[in-house]
């Protein structure tokens, strides 16, 4: 992926942007030793890399928007980051940029539970939000597989998702109000503790704008009371086909599961071998998972299990104990590290019309031959958000470029039949340059001029959402700074 | 209330486009500002200007069952998906009201104009408003050039959620022409449990923390109309699980409350979800947006003040609903003020004769103000869609 090259004025005036930037932090949240700044030269995107200018960790608003005041008289690109895991390249430093981490922002600043709600910093990690307000046996509902790790403010930029959200929806749909600071510096308040924000729907459009309108620094969050339990049941099929008519009937039938996760065969004997879950090795394992109280679970999985049986599965293992509710989804969980013991891999994030999933999964198969790499599949059926991944040989040369060349034929595969590039990962620098297969430059060009009104000198993380071509004669006055 | 006369067919309105390229077409030549209209049901707004119908522009252009997806043309009428839906076991779970009685309006709602004002009804505390039940939209902006946004699925992060800034724009920054949604199961069976003569804070009370439960509750609302109350909690599932919460929320938060089934309760919800206990009647109806727990302060303010007012409090009292009796300029004035001291705010849904000069919406802070008025010269750089319709 090409990057903007860095703008020589800036890299020139390294040390009085520093000075001013310490000038308004503590000694300690400013990081410009070129050995130190490299712990910031990439997300969990690592296949691409470069140090930033300078990285600064402020611990309140009030700093973030004296940095970005700085940042913005400057003239120097802004890079938010959360804790770093973007799988699309989120938060990429170039190398004329200051990376804003928000890590130090991690406090809760309130917590209602007869309004349902927790206000937090935005550093906070997705899984501590559940950790503050578990105790009363609330939870907050979106669940990216890199809860224990990822930040809230990361889920905000790129609106993420997770195996549970079939039922309680992603991050925007969980996300009532936020503290912004634009890059001038100024802090504005979208939303808060109601349900409706005021005016136009600007928490809608920020959430999910990938840290290039504002930096939030606060939100205010759903919370939800726990489910009474939950439990799994595992059903294997001996097609893809039969396994995706499955998932549509037991939509179809109205019971709505909480999760609907899908493995095909490579990826179900790779975690099996790994996890020993206890996996049958067939080409297809569904798992179904509901909540409630134990006769609320009884009475659902059985209506699952009645459905599935019209498609005769060769496996059905309904889960009695929470050792056994441990064991169906161990291997699941364990999917994406199985597969990295076995190969390096790209994790795809298409999304398709649930109708085309055997379809689609054939296409897969067809592009395989052509590239000569391996692909398991492992997804939220449910929603149709498919994870792809790709396997291949990074020490090899041109594998990551085949592999890439792969996985691009495998989103523009999803948007042919009705779907989108990404369903939870976001753009990030990954997706970038195949905007234009979903997109018409018309298209992109309205949700550019959104940023041109939060960001009219495109100097928040303007690598990245569009193609570089067409965010060119935006970008240009920033270059020119 | 004079919103119907906003709507009616002037001899400068364009006849009703049968196509976005009819509809990009007659925004592309327009001579000045126009008003938009789909079945001008929920029109609070008067305008003068030359109407752009999407009233031709129909049907339901795509409805897959099994992926809970189906898209339509705007100008759809509600009742026809309603219908088609319900012949699949499914609906539009957000609960779309019908404003007919409220506004004295007439003709048939449509799905672009449920869109445009962003309706939801009471279900919107289980599973969240029209906006986010909308996955897609393709509109007209106002140089005239056709738009798409999301599509047809429903996990989608590419590029930026303008499906949900076009949600609740109310026409200000396009036309909108195509709509994609997520559509969900009717439950098998629904139950509300009510109560009369609960004072309205320890029923607002009741209800924060009968949504406190693990029990879903998929409506909870109060109805203080006349100086006579009424608490009411809706569940809904497959009958197995709706008996067991049934139980449960009677034992543990709804003591003394009666049971209702079937036809009795979905009557009830239907009259919350279109403000019914206000139709036919005279006076501002008010709609606020507040932290639950602070809807007994608001109402608690305009009884000391002398108000004469009645209100229905949905979403826990998230939402409250206001029909303002007397004394209209005062009681503006303070249901402004308190809601922005509350940091909610309150929407003036039927004016009255004496409110003229009073926004209809909650004005916003300088800097939301600035990106707003930004991006409406973005997205409407003549200013001709709607215009003011959000002030």
């Amino acid at each position: 992926m090409e990057m903007p090259s860095p703008n020589p004025m800036i890299l020139a005036r390294k040390t009085t942007i520093v000075d001013r930037l310490r000038a308004v932090l503590p000694d300690d949240a400013v990081i410009d030793d070129e050995t130190e700044t490299r712990a910031y030269e990439c997300d969990a995107l690592t296949a691409y890399r470069c140090p930033p200018l300078a990285a600064v960790l402020p611990s309140s608003t009030e700093e973030v928007a004296a940095v970005l005041k700085v940042c913005f008289e400057e003239g120097v690109p802004v890079v938010p980051r959360g804790s770093g895991t973007s799988l699309a390249g989120g938060a990429l430093p170039t190398a004329d940029c200051i990376i804003l981490g928000v890590a130090k922002m991690n406090q809760v600043l309130e917590t209602d539970y007869e309004n349902r709600f927790v206000r937090v910093q935005t550093g906070r990690t997705n899984l501590s939000v559940t950790g503050a307000v578990e105790e009363e046996d609330f939870f907050y509902a979106p669940d990216p597989s890199s809860q224990l790790a990822c930040a809230i403010a990361g889920n905000i930029a790129m609106n993420s998702g997770g195996a549970h959200c079939l039922k309680y929806g992603v991050t925007t749909n969980n996300l009532l109000g936020v503290t912004m600071v634009t890059m001038e510096g100024d802090v504005v308040e979208i939303g808060g503790a109601h349900l409706d924000a005021a005016g136009l729907d600007l928490l809608g459009v920020i959430c999910g704008s990938e840290g290039q309108l504002g930096v939030v620094t606060e939100a205010t969050l759903r919370i939800l009371r726990k489910p009474e339990g939950a439990r799994p049941v595992l059903v294997g099929f001996d097609s893809n086909e039969v396994a995706g008519q499955c998932v549509s009937d037991i939509i179809k039938a109205g019971v709505l599961p909480v999760a609907i996760e899908f493995m095909d065969r490579p990826i179900i004997e790779i975690a099996e071998k790994f996890a020993q879950a206890g996996y049958p090795l067939c080409e297809a394992l569904l798992i179904i998972e509901v909540e409630g109280s134990e006769d609320e679970i009884q009475a659902q999985l059985k209506r699952i299990i009645e459905i599935a049986e019209t498609h005769h599965p060769v496996a059905l293992k309904e889960s009695s104990n929470p050792a056994e509710s441990a064991a169906i989804w161990l291997g699941r969980k364990s999917a994406f590290g199985a597969v990295g013991q076995v190969a390096d891999y790209m994790c795809l994030d298409g999304t398709i019309p649930v109708s085309t999933l055997p379809a689609v999964l054939k296409g897969i198969q067809d592009l395989e031959k052509k590239y000569g790499l391996r692909v398991g599949n492992v997804f939220h059926a449910g929603d149709g958000n498919m994870h792809p991944l790709i396997m291949f040989d990074a020490n090899k040369p041109g594998d990551l470029e085949l592999c890439e060349a792969f996985g691009a034929d495998i989103l523009k595969l999803c948007v042919e039949v009705g779907g989108c590039l990404t369903g939870e990962h976001g753009v990030g620098i990954e997706k970038r340059d195949l905007m234009l297969a979903q997109y018409t430059a018309d298209d992109l060009d309205i949700q550019m001029a959104v940023k041109d009104v939060f960001d009219p000198q495109w100097l928040l993380n303007p690598a990245k959402v569009f193609p570089l071509t067409s965010s060119d004669s935006r970008r240009a006055p920033a270059i020119a700074a | 209330m004079t919103a119907t006369e906003g709507v009616k067919m002037t001899t400068e309105s364009l006849s009703p486009a049968t196509s976005v390229e009819a509809v990009a077409d007659q925004v592309r030549t327009a001579a000045g500002p126009l008003h938009i209209v789909g079945g001008g049901t929920h029109m609070m707004c008067k305008s003068s200007n030359p109407a752009l119908s999407l009233a031709a522009l129909t049907g339901i252009t795509l409805y897959e069952p099994g992926a809970m997806t189906m898209v339509a043309r705007a100008g759809t009428p509600i009742n026809e998906i309603n219908d088609a839906l319900a012949g699949e076991g499914q609906r539009l779970a957000f609960e779309p009201a019908d404003w007919r009685g409220l506004l004295g309006t007439q003709g048939e709602s449509t799905i672009g104009g449920v869109a445009a004002a962003n309706i939801s009804g009471p279900r919107r505390i289980q599973v969240g408003a029209c906006r986010d039940h909308m996955i897609g939209v393709e509109f007209v902006d106002g140089t005239g050039r056709i738009l798409k946004n999301g599509g047809r699925v429903m996990k989608n992060v590419t590029g930026y959620d303008l499906v949900k800034l076009m949600c609740g724009s109310w026409g200000t920054l396009g036309v909108l022409t195509e709509l994609s949604f997520k559509v969900a199961a009717i439950p098998e069976t629904e139950v509300t449990l009510v109560r009369e003569g609960i004072s309205d804070d320890a029923a607002v009370a009741r209800l924060c923390e009968a949504m406190g439960t693990p029990y879903d509750l998929s409506g909870s609302a109060h109805l203080a109309i006349s100086g006579n109350t009424k608490t009411c909690v809706r569940i809904e599932g497959l009958a197995a699980s709706v008996s067991y919460r049934r139980d449960a929320l009677l034992e543990e938060v709804c003591a003394g409350f009666e049971v209702l089934e079937g036809a009795a309760s979905s009557e009830l919800w239907n009259s919350i979800r279109d403000v019914s206990a206000f139709a036919q009647s005279d006076g501002a109806v008010w709609r606020a947006s507040l932290k639950p727990t602070d809807a007994p302060a608001l109402t608690a303010k305009m009884t000391e003040a002398g108000v004469n007012f009645d209100a229905i409090y949905d979403w826990s009292g998230g939402l409250v609903w206001l029909l303002v009796h007397s004394d209209q300029s005062a009681a503006a004035s303070l249901i402004r003020n308190t809601v922005d001291s509350l940091k909610g705010h309150a929407t003036l849904i039927r004016s009255a004769p004496s409110l003229q000069d009073v926004p209809r919406f909650q004005p916003q802070h300088s800097i939301l103000r600035n990106i707003e008025a930004g991006l409406r010269s973005k997205f409407d750089p003549r200013g001709i869609l709607n215009q003011g319709f959000m002030d």
